[in-house]
């Protein structure tokens, strides 16, 4: 579980978070959503550490991450994952390479024990034969299932993912988002989510937090969204006449009206 | 960003890399593979360069030198004292800053608009120990090596020229090579060298691990890092002359 209360950020005279506050749950799947611009990114990199907080605090798992010295956070990142929105793999080397560095680095483990571990998580993300290929020779749905994969490889006990699905088309978004929904059931993990991307606040979205202009707007989950009057996030989320529709015929299922 | 603002980050990044590795078996890797980077993808260019400028010199001495009252044993003294003293530790480093700096910088550069260095900060991984500090002792290690072949090839290049061109005899440069020899000045020399591997190595690194922005700035910073170390290696170049001969 993590915990951020009145969590501020600002970058030169940009105020980009203003005391937002929320918990995100293990065994969830918590979303951050918001337009572009509103803060998601700052708010992420924040609960990782790779922005400082000007004010707030952030409690991973009871323990105070704001008070935590180098060493003691470095300790905490060995249990984190992330998914970047680029995928950030290394470029020279492999898919085996990418997904066995952190086991490299931090495990005493056997070479072919962790060639094993690395082809159960290349099974797990659907890439199984790909170990030697570079990221240049993969698609873009392909490197964020390696970014998954190396991000899981640990067991890490929080994955961060800041916008899964950005480039990729639909069909593989909602495999990607699949996957990620698994894998956060399968060992439990605290899994925050970045996303503008409506299919997956739909589908995964568990505990969902709404920024505007960096302030925490509305809180819920996908079910709350439907009944949802706050304006400004029925005008983001429900932006196109289709999703307005969809809206009311989803509320008025819920009603058990017939259309 | 001031100038003092850019020393301070840098000295910052400097005492940020200096950190215990959190698996030094991946660290002498990446180390041995910085060495063949930089050490053996630069071996060639070296060799030319390092052949051409005693040719060069041998002959632009030999060109100088009218007086027939001054012995001829002096082209090879002057061409062994130039290459020892000048050409081989500092013009050497400025072709590596040029071949070594934009290297490191570049790639370090992609590495951070890719978010690659913020994917090794999250895996609890010092990025600066992991990614800066390997290749500047990589640097350490190798451009000397470098530039004590720079020497040898740049005095035998001196030397194959004077024997094609028939300016003195090869048996003549012999002699005058072994005549008037500092050792000092090789020392000297050692010492230009390690201090120019590390402005090499270091200055880049900075300017490409602080690089925001896209490909642009990557190639921007890739240029100011190579101008501001071939500046910097001068200016060392300058102060050291001054404090040790």
């Amino acid at each position: 579980m993590i915990e951020f209360k009145n969590i501020s950020k600002q970058f030169d005279e940009k105020q980009v978070l203003q005391d937002v506050s929320h918990i995100m749950y293990s065994g969830k799947t918590n979303l951050i959503i918001g337009t572009s611009g509103s803060g998601k990114t700052v708010l992420q990199k924040c609960l990782v550490g790779l922005y400082e907080v000007d004010a707030g605090e952030i409690i991973y798992d009871g323990l105070s991450f704001t008070k935590m010295n180098d060493e003691e956070k470095k300790m905490l990142r060995q249990q984190i994952g992330m998914l970047f929105q680029g995928s950030a793999l290394f470029d020279s080397m492999t898919v085996e390479g990418n997904v066995k560095f952190p086991l490299d680095m931090f495990t005493k483990d056997k070479e072919s024990e962790k060639i094993k571990k690395v082809n159960e998580v290349l099974e797990r993300v659907n890439l199984v034969g790909t170990n030697n290929k570079l990221p240049s020779q993969l698609s873009g749905g392909m490197k964020k299932r390696v970014g998954i994969a190396r991000a899981i490889v640990l067991n890490p006990k929080f994955l961060f993912c800041d916008e899964p699905n950005s480039g990729l088309d639909p069909q593989t978004s909602m495999l990607i988002d699949k996957l990620i929904h698994d894998v956060t059931i399968e060992f439990n993990m605290t899994t925050i989510i970045n996303t503008h991307d409506m299919n997956s606040v739909m589908e995964i979205g568990n505990n969902i937090i709404y920024l505007k202009d960096g302030k925490k707007e509305w809180s819920g989950n996908s079910k709350d969204i439907i009944f949802s009057e706050n304006k400004n996030l029925n005008d983001f989320i429900f932006a196109s006449e289709f999703l307005q529709d969809a809206k009311e015929m989803r509320m008025l299922e819920a009603k058990g009206k017939k259309i | 960003m001031s100038f003092f603002s850019h020393f301070g980050k840098y000295f910052i990044m400097l005492k940020g890399m200096i950190s215990k590795p959190e698996n030094s078996k991946l660290y002498w890797k990446e180390f041995m593979h910085q060495c063949s980077e930089i050490g053996i993808g630069s071996l060639g260019i070296v060799c030319v360069i390092s052949l051409f400028m005693g040719a060069v010199s041998a002959l632009q001495t030999a060109y100088q030198i009218t007086s027939p009252i001054m012995s001829k044993l002096i082209i090879a003294q002057i061409i062994r004292d130039t290459v020892i003293l000048e050409f081989a530790p500092t013009l050497i480093c400025i072709v590596l800053a040029g071949v070594v700096g934009s290297k490191i910088s570049s790639e370090l550069g992609n590495m951070r608009v890719s978010e690659q260095i913020d994917a090794i900060e999250i895996m609890g991984i010092n990025s600066k120990t992991f990614l800066i500090m390997p290749k500047i002792a990589a640097a350490l290690v190798t451009i000397p090596m470098l530039v004590i072949l720079a020497m040898v090839l740049g005095i035998y290049g001196g030397r194959l020229t004077v024997g094609i061109s028939g300016i003195i005899s090869t048996e003549t440069y012999d002699r005058g090579l072994k005549e008037l020899f500092i050792p000092y000045n090789v020392f000297f020399a050692m010492m230009k060298a390690y201090t120019f591997a590390f402005i090499v190595s270091s200055i880049p690194a900075y300017f490409g691990y602080y690089v925001k922005g896209g490909s642009l700035e990557i190639g921007r910073n890739s240029t100011k890092s190579v101008v501001v170390t071939c500046v910097v290696i001068l200016f060392a170049d300058y102060i050291l002359a001054a404090l040790l001969l």
